[in-house]
């Protein structure tokens, strides 16, 4: 594939002219950059909102990068390295792969940035000096015991379809995925694994790469392989709303449970137009603009961020939007979503 | 000098061996080139043979693999709707490969022509066909600049669609503001932009017009290609342009054409696409390009250009749909399909340059 890989270059080219333009700016300046998977989700243009608000706000000169498509490693090592090279005090970064970002990232933190991961966690998740998410599992899990309570005795022999992010099963993927079944009732034995489960009630899982076109696509095959599927886990709205189109044109639209995860505008509105039956909300903005606020406390200080008390991570929170609540799972409203909603 | 050529009858005594000679005319050999060669011979003739046959052929493996399901007319039809865009861009890929070129920007064009009708008739409120006719026009223009920077400031195709490919992107997710725009306010402002997602119903058969659309494109392009004093002019333009120069071809002006051609097909793919994913994402076929020179290059085109049928390309997106189905049903995990079709691109090319070194 020398196209991408020319296009890779051109990139890098552009993300040091842009590092150039920052470093012109004052010395003393506090510099942070945004690292963020694409510029294309809309998620992530909310982040990068935060994280302007937040520097104007605290005073820092910001630079933001973003990879091409999800999945773009190359594009974010170097971002990472042109960051170093700014002399920039921190990173936010949302890993394109937990993996594969941490050496480039060490090599940061021993340059002696601080390393902050945004919405995806590095694997191990120490590799940065903190991360501020959702609780992905938490949100998984909250969709799965909403599916469950919903479906009340008929849970015990639902058919379900999940519709994954994409083949690399990065960890949002594996966790709002494993944090379903959880909440849904089913044994999910290694937590860090899709399709190790042997429960009769799943379908089966497909990749949708987080977009409508692959949710309709990986829905078709899905009711392929079982057409009697009621429950449709998946990774973002975006993909249910494919997913919705492809059970629409087989007359099933009704009769099957969508839940997703994600919290954005459109989503909401799916809500309450009845296409998702519940989405677990995230908080994009909230993660910038607290991990701005972190950066500038470290290069005042060097104090570094807490977790939240249990996890491995600081929580930014998440909360599940219905219309349709159920008991002992507690949850927002449509109307009430769309006043926090994101994008 | 008198000799005796006239009292022998106009003979000479050297000539008398022109009895025991070959007395036909020139001609080819024949006969003697062993099965291999006849079928090599065979491909040559009609290189649309080779995605025909694998077509067939896997159709056929799949079925015994996977039984029933993968003959259900419901799974079939699903093939079709599943193909229906990328087969789409395929026909549009195929025209610039057919004249030695290469386009990496064809979906990029579809997505941001899908973009401004979604702007135009969704946001905005102007009327359906009208917004539909500002991208069939808008798809022609992006063609149109292709096909001046290949022939005028004399880029090679590759570089000019690497270029347009990142600026329709970018137009795309500018004017998108990397935004979905929702199925269910296409409905509400805009239903025509989904027609092409209506289906043809005979009992579990679904046939969406998309899928119509995408068989009558290539019926046109066919027709176009083959039954048209222009359609030649692509061929031999495509075979050797200079020869085409020295033939009086106005080989600038065919080319400009061809890539006029082109985007027009994707802004058609564009509204086909709307109805297919029933919402207009700005992130949807991001690989469409590489996926739909896939198809092209399974089909049989060459990629040196000037050979090929345009049936081919629909061929070869039937055939990465029906692996893709047949694996699936089969129970093969995605990374593995990836890998087939992987195998399929190269052997397809490996059988097009085994055909091409035919001796006459």
């Amino acid at each position: 594939m020398t196209h991408s890989a020319s296009i890779k270059t051109a990139l890098m080219g552009a993300a040091a002219l842009i590092a150039l333009g920052a470093g012109g700016a004052a010395a003393e300046d506090i510099g942070a950059c945004l690292v963020t998977k694409t510029d294309t989700n809309p998620f992530f243009v909310k982040m990068k909102e935060g994280a302007q608000q937040g520097a104007e706000a605290n005073g820092i000169r910001l630079s933001t990068f973003a990879g091409k498509i999800d999945g773009d490693v190359e594009t974010q090592i170097a971002a990472v390295e042109t960051c170093i090279a700014s002399g920039a005090k921190g990173i936010l970064i949302t890993p394109s792969d937990s993996r594969a970002l941490a050496p480039v990232v060490t090599q940061a933190r021993e340059a002696g940035l601080l390393v902050i991961a945004l919405d995806t966690p590095f694997e191990p998740a120490d590799v940065a000096d903190a991360t501020f998410a959702t609780d992905n599992f938490k949100a998984g899990e909250l969709i799965g015991q909403w599916a469950a309570a919903k479906l009340g005795d008929a849970a015990a022999d639902a058919r379900i379809a999940f519709l994954d992010l994409n083949p690399s099963e990065v960890s949002v993927d594996y966790l709002r995925n494993q944090g379903f079944m959880q909440g849904f009732g089913i044994d999910i034995r290694n937590p860090t694994d899709i399709g190790d489960e042997e429960d009769p009630r799943i379908v089966g899982h497909d990749v949708t790469n987080g977009n409508e076109e692959g949710g309709r696509t990986a829905m078709e095959n899905l009711l392929q392989k079982d057409p009697s599927i009621n429950v449709v886990y998946t990774i973002n709205e975006p993909a249910a709303a494919g997913a919705y189109e492809a059970l629409k044109a087989v007359g099933r639209q009704d009769d099957v449970l969508i839940v997703s995860v994600d919290g954005g505008c459109p989503g909401v509105q799916n809500i309450a137009d009845g296409v998702i039956g519940a989405t677990s909300m995230q908080f994009p903005l909230l993660m910038a603009s607290k991990g701005i606020e972190a950066i500038k406390t470290f290069a005042e200080t060097g104090e570094r961020p807490q977790n939240s008390e249990g996890l491995d991570f600081f929580n930014t929170g998440v909360e599940l939007i219905t219309d349709a609540p159920v008991d002992g799972v507690p949850s927002k409203t449509s109307a009430e979503g769309l006043g926090m909603c994101w994008g | 000098m008198t000799d005796k050529t006239g009292s022998t009858g106009g003979r000479q005594e050297f000539e008398g061996s022109l009895a025991e000679s070959d007395t036909r005319v020139a001609r080819f050999e024949n006969g003697s080139r062993g099965m291999a060669g006849t079928i090599q011979h065979l491909l040559h003739g009609n290189p649309t043979l080779v995605p025909v046959i694998v077509l067939a052929a896997s159709v056929a493996v799949f079925g015994l693999v996977a039984g029933e399901r993968f003959f259900s007319p419901f799974n079939l039809t699903l093939i079709m709707q599943q193909v229906s865009i990328i087969g789409m861009l395929a026909a549009a890929q195929s025209l610039i490969i057919l004249t030695a070129g290469i386009d990496l920007s064809v979906a990029a064009v579809m997505v941001l022509m899908s973009v401004i009708a979604g702007n135009l008739a969704v946001k905005m409120g102007v009327p359906a066909p009208l917004a539909l006719l500002v991208a069939f026009a808008g798809g022609t223009l992006a063609g149109l600049l292709n096909g001046l920077l290949v022939t005028k400031v004399k880029l090679p195709p590759f570089i000019t669609t690497l270029g347009t490919w990142n600026i329709f992107f970018a137009l795309n997710l500018w004017l998108s503001g990397a935004q979905s725009i929702r199925s269910q306010d296409i409905d509400a402002a805009a239903p025509m932009l989904k027609v092409f997602g209506n289906a043809l119903e005979f009992g579990e058969a679904r046939i969406t017009y998309g899928s119509i659309l995408m068989f009558a494109t290539f019926g046109v392009l066919w027709f176009l290609l083959n039954k048209t004093a222009w359609g030649r002019h692509v061929y031999a333009v495509g075979d050797d342009k200079e020869a085409a120069e020295l033939a009086g071809i106005r080989t600038d002006r065919t080319l400009v054409s061809v890539y006029m051609l082109a985007g027009f097909v994707c802004a058609i793919a564009a509204w086909s696409s709307i109805g297919r994913v029933g919402s207009i994402s700005p992130q949807a076929f991001y690989e469409g390009n590489l996926q739909s020179i896939t198809a092209v290059v399974i089909g049989g085109i060459s990629l040196f250009g000037g050979r090929g049928s345009i049936l081919g390309a629909l061929f070869g997106a039937l055939i990465v749909g029906v692996f893709q189905s047949g694996l699936r049903l089969a129970g093969v995990d995605v990374l593995w399909q990836v890998f087939a079709i992987g195998w399929l691109i190269i052997l397809a090319v490996a059988i097009d340059q085994w055909i091409r070194k035919v001796s006459a």
